[in-house]
């Protein structure tokens, strides 16, 4: 299943890419795949933005605004004013059950 | 609070010595009625589920020597507890980090399984003096939480991802701790799906009983006050519409998730609520939808509910992002600001007709 078309923030930088192949092993969502030394995105639409590749990319090649796609999160943040938040820490009791 | 946790019966016997230096509980890898029961308690109670967490440190899986494997998991029980029981007959060393009792995933989300929790652990466990090697594996979707690099830099280890569901670790382990493409995607079937319904059809109750609370009210409203007969004949059929909107929304959406039409949570939501509210209207006869204005409010506010709760679900799936989920609130919200209005205009003009004011 692939959610929303041409919204996600996902980069890819090729010329810092190294081909190490830590994003495809990171990627639960089979977003990337490996042309003979470097790395290049097959299905943008596929990622879900959760932000492993550009943690885990030590080279710097990859870019992504992550969160988590939870509207009740993000609801909760326009209404908080603020950075969306689950309520999952407990700390909310509007909506506890996404975790 | 953690809970009291194993039978430490095993403890004495066998290999002693080096459970005494790394000072590591032993855990069974079979499960006890009670962690079975507790396994329930997590799907259907929040309260429980929230406060369900093993101490964070180290254990001992079988009998581990310095050579042994040493997995990494989240401190919410269930996640320990699922560990522990795929890795049966295997000897290992399972690293808890206290995620303050939530899974992996979430806790990687919000960063509490991260890198940093990861290298204050494995200097408080003294994992290397435990292990003689310098590799750690976590689970695949402890990734948005870790920079590998960095946690290799600070204390030597070299962090290898595991498969993302625990149930795939023993062929991953003996696989030469290679995991195969398929055991690197996150999967969202029809039993996840319908397993997550509960958790969404739950918390819509409580707006539920609102609902039917203000309904009841406003269409039992008489010029001689709140009439019985007057809930019965207009409330009741409206309660129904209000219980198929709710599970249009809660259990239909997303059970039929990718057979809806588009690709948009709240579009899929309005489709189902649309032809679950149209088809109640037009097929049920009630002699309160005779009203054109009644009819309109069902028409207009019903879909809109039902997509409001599908919206809800995206939180709860594996594949949504979150700048999709601002595209759809985006354009959402000041839709269903538009029809909540627009709804309440066609109920003030139903009671007005009702009372013989207007046409």
């Amino acid at each position: 299943m692939k959610y929303m078309a041409n919204v996600v923030t996902l980069e890819l930088y090729p010329d810092r890419c190294t081909g190490c192949g830590r994003c495809l092993e990171v990627c639960p969502r089979a977003v990337f795949a490996k042309n003979s030394k470097t790395v290049r995105i097959v299905d943008r639409d596929r990622c879900m933005e959760c932000g492993a590749c550009m943690m885990n990319c030590s080279f710097g090649a990859i870019r992504v605004n992550a969160g988590v796609g939870c509207a009740a999160a993000l609801i909760n943040g326009l209404i908080r004013g603020g950075e969306p938040q689950c309520g999952c820490d407990g700390s909310s009791a509007s909506k506890p059950s996404c975790c | 609070m953690a809970v009291e946790l194993f039978d430490l019966r095993g403890a004495g016997s066998g290999g002693g010595n080096t459970k005494a230096k790394a000072n590591a509980p032993i855990v069974p890898t079979r499960w006890s009625r009670r962690d079975r029961l507790g396994r329930l308690k997590c799907r259907l109670f929040n309260s429980f589920r929230m406060n369900y967490t093993v101490d964070p440190g180290i254990y001992a899986l079988g009998t581990p020597d310095r050579g042994s494997p040493v997995l990494v998991t989240a401190n919410y029980k269930l996640s320990f507890d699922l560990l522990r029981r795929e890795l049966a007959g295997f000897q290992a060393w399972i690293v808890v980090l206290d995620t303050r009792g939530i899974n992996v995933w979430c806790a990687a989300g919000k960063g509490t399984f991260g890198s940093e929790e990861l290298i204050r652990r494995i200097r408080s466990t003294r994992l290397p003096e435990i292990v003689e090697h310098r590799r750690i594996i976590l689970p695949q979707l402890g990734a948005p939480g870790i920079q590998a690099h960095i946690v290799k830099e600070q204390t030597g280890f070299s962090v290898e991802y595991g498969p993302v569901y625990a149930r795939d670790l023993p062929a991953y382990m003996n696989n030469g701790h290679r995991a195969t493409a398929e055991m690197r995607k996150v999967r969202f079937g029809f039993r996840e799906r319908l397993e997550l319904t509960p958790m969404e059809i739950v918390p819509a109750l409580k707006g539920f009983a609102v609902f039917l609370a203000a309904a009841f009210i406003l269409l039992g409203l008489q010029p001689a006050g709140i009439l019985f007969h007057s809930v019965l004949r207009n409330g009741l059929p409206v309660a129904i519409l209000g219980a198929a909107a709710l599970l249009a929304g809660t259990f239909l959406t997303p059970l039929l998730l990718p057979w809806i039409p588009f690709r948009s949570f709240a579009l899929k939501g309005f489709l189902v609520g649309a032809v679950t509210t149209a088809a109640l209207v037009f097929l049920i006869p009630a002699p309160a939808f005779q009203s054109l204005y009644l009819q309109a409010f069902s028409l207009v506010f019903f879909p809109a509910a039902s997509s409001y709760l599908a919206l809800q679900f995206t939180g709860s799936t594996t594949f949504t992002s979150i700048s999709g989920v601002r595209k759809e609130l985006k354009f959402g919200l000041p839709l269903y600001i538009a029809a909540g209005a627009i709804a309440s205009a066609f109920i003030i003009f139903f009671k007005l007709q009702e009372w013989g004011i207007v046409p």
